[in-house]
């Protein structure tokens, strides 16, 4: 199984469409939680990126607004087993953030309002894989499903996308983040159906 | 002075096996992020979510966390500093 899923980028499928292996479809959007939702006004948040050498990158909401805008439509694969298709969104590619930030780092670990972390190796956070989105379906994004604004990584499993995203922290070696630390995956890819430790 | 050896880690079975077999909303918990003090009842728990995840009522700190996949299962405690188990009497105590 390659490390590109065909779901990243999927455009909306007829019902039948190839799920990956131990899933199921869902029309819903199943809201999870670890914790209470963290209330975030707009003119307080800030989301920044912090290299391994601790030189730090910021951007005030307004700030963010103003970068150039993505508006992907993918798939999502929760590790309880649900999967929705063809969901679309608006936010800043992850790209676009780490443009000009000088690193050497191979790992990424996203961390939240709320006290959320999860890790990801840099490279999935490059070529198109990821966003800072703040929009779903063409509505701001609701607090419930991480709003203002969350991290949107869909070739892995949901517990990737940290809601509420505050900011990702590069680092030279794997720092396991809250699930990651609690029996899961560090990868965490639903196409080789990595849910737990040793899968 | 002679020095203490250890023991196995084998010999933890008896003892824990004693011990995690309460149930554990009858013990008492202390928060290890505020200190507070209290039954392990007591504790919001977030069920909709890809494990158990048990936060004190008085700071939000994650006190428990289990996560159960279909063969394992995970038990992380240390957001609590201390479990008090209510023991039957041991009169050599």
């Amino acid at each position: 199984m390659g490390i590109v899923s065909p779901g990243f980028q999927g455009r909306p499928r007829a019902s039948g469409a190839a799920l990956p292996p131990g899933q199921y479809l869902t029309d819903d959007f199943p809201v999870l939680s670890a914790g209470p939702t963290p209330r975030v006004p707009l003119d307080t948040w800030e989301f920044v990126l912090t290299t391994e050498t601790g030189t730090e990158h910021r951007w005030s909401w307004d700030e963010l607004m103003r970068l150039p805008q993505d508006t992907p439509t993918v798939d999502l694969h929760c590790v309880t087993r649900w999967s929705k298709l063809g969901t679309t969104w608006q936010g800043v590619s992850l790209d676009t953030l780490l443009d000009g930030v000088d690193t050497s780092a191979r790992y990424a670990l996203a961390h939240s309002y709320g006290g959320y972390t999860t890790n990801l190796p840099l490279d999935d956070l490059r070529g198109g894989r990821a966003w800072v989105a703040h929009t779903y379906d063409d509505g701001p994004l609701p607090a419930e499903h991480g709003g203002p604004a969350r991290l949107l990584v869909p070739h892995l499993y949901l517990w990737k996308s940290a809601k509420w995203v505050r900011g990702i922290r590069l680092l030279a070696d794997d720092r396991p983040g809250f699930w990651e630390t609690a029996g899961y995956h560090d990868y965490g890819d639903p196409w080789r159906e990595q849910r737990y430790q040793g899968d | 002075m002679t020095e203490l050896s250890y023991l196995d880690g084998n010999m933890l079975d008896g003892p824990l096996r004693e011990l995690l077999t309460v149930d554990l909303s009858s013990t008492v918990g202390r928060c290890d992020h505020c200190g507070t003090t209290g039954p392990m009842a007591g504790l919001h728990v977030y069920a909709h979510a890809p494990g158990l995840v048990g936060r004190c009522p008085a700071c939000a700190g994650v006190m428990v966390r289990l996560v159960r996949a279909p063969d394992r299962a995970w038990l992380d405690l240390r957001g609590a500093t201390y479990l008090q188990v209510p023991m039957p009497t041991d009169p050599a105590r």
